[in-house]
């Protein structure tokens, strides 16, 4: 074993072997199940003081529903939990952050209009005399903030003035200043930009002087490699293993998480389907969040879209869909150029958009399926309501919607189905463009294979597709060609079947446009990124639906 | 390293001007308006008279307007107001019946009526998870039938030794609005400097926060709702020094619970709670007093009040949500013909 912290240990020179120290935490057999479904088998794992642990899996495999247990958001169905030698269970998040386990959770626990050293004691104010010692606050947050090395972040300004790196580093501090003896962090780079990355890595590193231990969730593996002394792999809710990082590369890492075929389940293009003439291109195409866009989508084609979060992919959608109009460049839809400012004229033009957030964005969740079915028809499109709404049971049975019936509430549907009535409702306009994003975030496999189906149809009945996903495997097993985004713009355009590797590294900048098919140096270590941007949102999702 | 990463991203940071700033500058700009408007007519907006006139228009809404705030602060609402308000000048009234020596009973006993008042909208809020805007409609509506039901007219009598709060004052200043001050500043202070007050901003900003920091979250709530029956309730306190007598109609007929939440907006707290302050509150509660006096000097038609008090609130709330949209940050600039050369993309990775 201690091969491997030896080497993380040259790297940040200064720190001691941890293997010697004391465990602080072990965790064994740990098990959990929602509604029958078992979503951790018997996991454990161990973290010495100065470690950093990486916990690296699929989407699904259960780092979320580990760390929550860990945390004391989930109460387990079976195992130990020892924190400094003594046993717990916490109940509750700030029982656990007392005890010294602290959580820098995905989605951040903070209150935008409160300044950062009231988000940093928020829950235990210092107290002197009886009121609040905001001195006292300031003075312990700037503290804190020192040790970290950050400068440029002001105690007293409020949170929402602060980039997403630096509310990260808020977080950060709130777990620091309860004097936290084990910090899990899930997915902390996963809202930051490169250069915000840097910035968490030193404090990972100086966190780790400290002897504190350190419980990283990432789907990055670079970032794993670069950070972590142990890594820990788990796979469909069950421990793969548990060891230094010095006996894993990237190839073997991955070979673990995914231990499958990733393309098994992707249908191939139907049969009789043919390349037709361009439905919509795009010349030099921008606004405030996506610039210089060239595309060309045709008919019958399904293009993948593939980029970091963050990187416009979404925003170029919008814009194409009219939400934030391009303001730059030039759209053509058949060959006629169009000023596209409002979703109702793309609707109109025959272009449909299965939102992201589905939830918020795609679906009234308590209002029925046939409400949800007919809400664009019935606004853009009301004089085709009663037809529409005569086909829509055999619409929903050939999309194999499972419900109660038209008028059950889709909030009480599964994930796969509630999408299912997204698309029921898109189906019905028609729509000639078809804008995907996301499309099988959240939902189970037999939903996934459906979504994949039904692109493959609609391809072949002439409609352009463009799909925007996280998730290589699915932009790899989809597309016949495929955009990578980076930093707001289209930075290669790849053919069908174009490997994980050369997608990543231009989806990280190293690749620009024409340098397609020559591979980028590095680009290799990035590969298990592959196994997914939105793994830990799934994640979240489907236990949400539960 | 991290000094280097931290520091671009704080320059292109917009400082935007404090809320409660911008209720003072409006203040400053609706004084200056009325002051010349009332000098056209020949009237002097600065006499002690008319100070005095604006001041003790203030007295009253200022009072209920404080504790709205709080309430607002924790994402609720106060629809009871006006009935607290009118209920407790008759109890007030009938207490003292015209003998100083149950003035000191009399203001607790309202005091303590009021309190309950709150609690019960309070744990109908957090416990019964019922909304606090129908929550309080219906206490109110409770209170409105047994006001009716029991009074036909103004009843009681307030001895003079008490009509003297409502009728003094230290030069132009009222000791009325010295002491709606003084609770103002007292509230302040609260929020600012007491853990329950800093809870309620948590609670009205995001309650799942709150929860997740370890804020038991129904206390704050709780308290905002018995605090603000306890303000209106001194607002119901002051008519009754000023009338004499206690009224069954008098909270109502001052729209008190739609004009505190308005002055409560207008001073720059959010209607969704988490982010506000007491004085952005007394600035609101002000530039109505400002408003109603200038069209009073200026003999305005009372229905063109309405209209003016009406295009106030909506103006002021549509300037607040135009500063307040959280859009995100753009990455390029809008506008511009044409695309970015790839010189100035690498120009821009490079200075990131």
């Amino acid at each position: 074993m201690s091969a491997g912290y030896d080497s993380v240990a040259e790297a940040a020179a200064g720190r001691g072997g941890v293997t010697e120290a004391e465990p602080v935490l072990v965790a064994e057999g740990l098990e959990k199940s929602f509604f029958g479904v078992t979503v951790l088998r018997g996991v454990g794992l161990t973290l010495r003081p100065g470690e950093v642990h990486g916990l690296v899996g699929e989407n699904g495999a259960g780092k979320s529903t580990f760390m929550k247990i860990l945390a004391g958001v989930y109460d387990r169905d079976a195992g130990t939990v020892t924190l400094g030698g003594n046993e717990v269970a916490f109940t509750h998040p700030v029982e656990a952050a007392r005890a010294g386990l602290a959580t820098v959770f995905q989605e951040f626990n903070l209150l935008p209009e409160r300044t950062v050293a009231q988000n940093v004691f928020l829950g235990r104010e210092p107290k002197r005399g009886g009121f609040v010692d905001r001195k006292a606050m300031v003075r312990e947050t700037r503290a804190l903030l020192d040790e970290l090395g950050i400068e440029g972040v002001d105690p007293d300004a409020p949170v929402r003035t602060l980039t997403v790196a630096e509310q990260q580093i808020v977080e950060i501090v709130k777990a620091l200043s309860v004097d936290a003896r084990v910090i899990q962090m899930d997915e902390p780079t996963a809202a930051l930009a490169d250069h915000e990355v840097e910035l968490l890595y030193a404090i990972v590193r100086r966190l780790q002087a400290r002897g504190v231990a350190i419980l990283y969730v990432s789907h990055r593996l670079k970032e794993i490699f670069d950070l972590c002394d142990t890594i820990t792999v788990l796979k469909d809710g069950a421990l793969v293993s548990s060891g230094p990082a010095s006996e894993l590369d990237t190839d073997e890492l991955v070979r673990r998480m995914v231990g499958r075929p990733i393309s098994a389940y992707f249908p191939g293009a139907e049969e009789g389907t043919e390349l037709g003439e361009p439905r919509l291109v795009l010349h030099g195409a921008g606004n405030a969040y996506v610039d210089g866009i060239d595309l060309e989508l045709r008919a019958g084609e399904i293009v993948g879209v593939a980029g970091l979060q963050g990187s416009g992919r979404t925003e170029l959608v919008e814009a194409l869909f009219g939400i934030v109009p391009f303001t730059r460049g030039e759209l053509l839809l058949k060959g006629r150029p169009v000023h596209m400012t409002s979703p109702r004229q793309a609707v109109k033009a025959g272009i449909a958009l299965i939102t992201e957030d589905r939830k918020a964005q795609g679906l009234a969740l308590n209002q029925s399926v046939a409400d949800n079915a007919l809400l664009v028809i019935r606004s853009v499109f009301a004089r085709r309501t009663g037809e529409v709404r005569r086909e829509l049971p055999g619409v929903l049975s050939s999309l194999e919607v499972a419900s109660r019936g038209l008028d059950q509430e889709v909030q009480y549907l599964s994930g796969g189905n509630q999408q299912k009535v997204v698309l029921a409702k898109w189906l019905a306009t028609k729509p000639r463009v078809v804008l995907l994003d996301e499309p099988t975030r959240g939902i189970d496999v037999g939903a996934k294979v459906a979504v994949y189906t039904l692109m493959r149809r609609l391809a072949k009945d002439g409609v352009a597709i463009l799909m925007i996903s996280s998730e290589l495997p699915e932009v790899i097993g989809m597309s016949d060609r495929i955009v990578v985004m980076h930093d707001g713009r289209a930075s290669a355009e790849l053919p069908a079947m174009s490997d994980e590797a050369t997608i990543l590294s231009a989806a990280t900048g190293m690749l620009r446009v024409g340098e397609a098919g020559h591979e980028a140096s590095g680009s290799v270590a990035a590969v298990g990124e592959a196994v997914t941007d939105a793994a830990t949102d799934a994640d979240t999702d489907e236990e949400d639906d539960r | 390293m991290t000094a280097t990463t931290a520091a671009p991203a704080r320059r292109s940071r917009r400082r935007r001007l404090d809320a409660t700033l911008i209720v003072g500058i409006a203040l400053v700009a609706v004084i200056v308006i009325g002051a010349v408007l009332v000098a056209s007519v020949g009237r002097n907006f600065f006499s002690p008279g008319n100070i005095r006139d604006i001041l003790t228009g203030m007295s009253v809404l200022g009072f209920v307007a404080i504790g709205q705030t709080l309430v607002i602060l924790c994402a609720s609402l106060d629809l009871s107001v006006p009935y607290v308000v009118s209920l407790s000048s008759l109890i007030a009234a009938d207490l003292m019946a015209g003998n100083p020596a149950n003035i000191p009973i009399a203001v607790l006993a309202v005091l303590a009526t009021a309190a309950v008042i709150g609690l019960a909208n309070g744990l109908i809020v957090t416990k019964l998870k019922v909304n606090g805007f129908i929550a309080t409609l219906g206490t109110g509506l409770i209170i409105k039938g047994y006001l009716d039901t029991n009074y036909k007219g103004t009843s009681g009598e307030v001895p003079w030794a008490f009509q003297v709060i409502g009728a003094t004052g230290i030069g132009p200043v009222p000791v009325s609005t010295m002491i709606m001050l003084l609770v103002a500043l007292a509230a302040a202070l609260f929020l600012a400097r007491t853990r329950v007050g800093n809870h309620m901003f948590a609670v009205g900003g995001n309650e799942q926060v709150a929860r997740l920091s370890g804020i038991r979250t129904a206390r704050p709530l709780i308290l905002a709702h018995v605090l603000c029956s306890i303000t209106a309730a001194l607002a119901g306190l002051l008519l009754a020094s000023r009338l004499g007598v206690g009224s069954p109609t008098v909270g109502i007929q001052g729209g008190y619970d739609l004009l505190s939440i308005a002055a409560v907006v207008l001073g720059g707290t959010l209607l969704m709670g988490g982010r506000g302050s007491i004085w952005g509150t007394i600035g609101g509660v002000a530039i109505f007093a400002v408003v109603d006096n200038v069209m009073s000097v200026m003999q305005v038609n009372p229905f063109l009040k309405d209209v003016v008090r009406g295009i106030v609130i909506v103006a002021a709330v549509a300037i607040y949500t135009s500063r307040s949209l959280d859009r995100r940050r753009p990455r390029f600039t809008t506008g511009a013909t044409g695309t970015t050369t790839p010189d100035a993309a690498h120009e821009k990775e490079a200075s990131a």
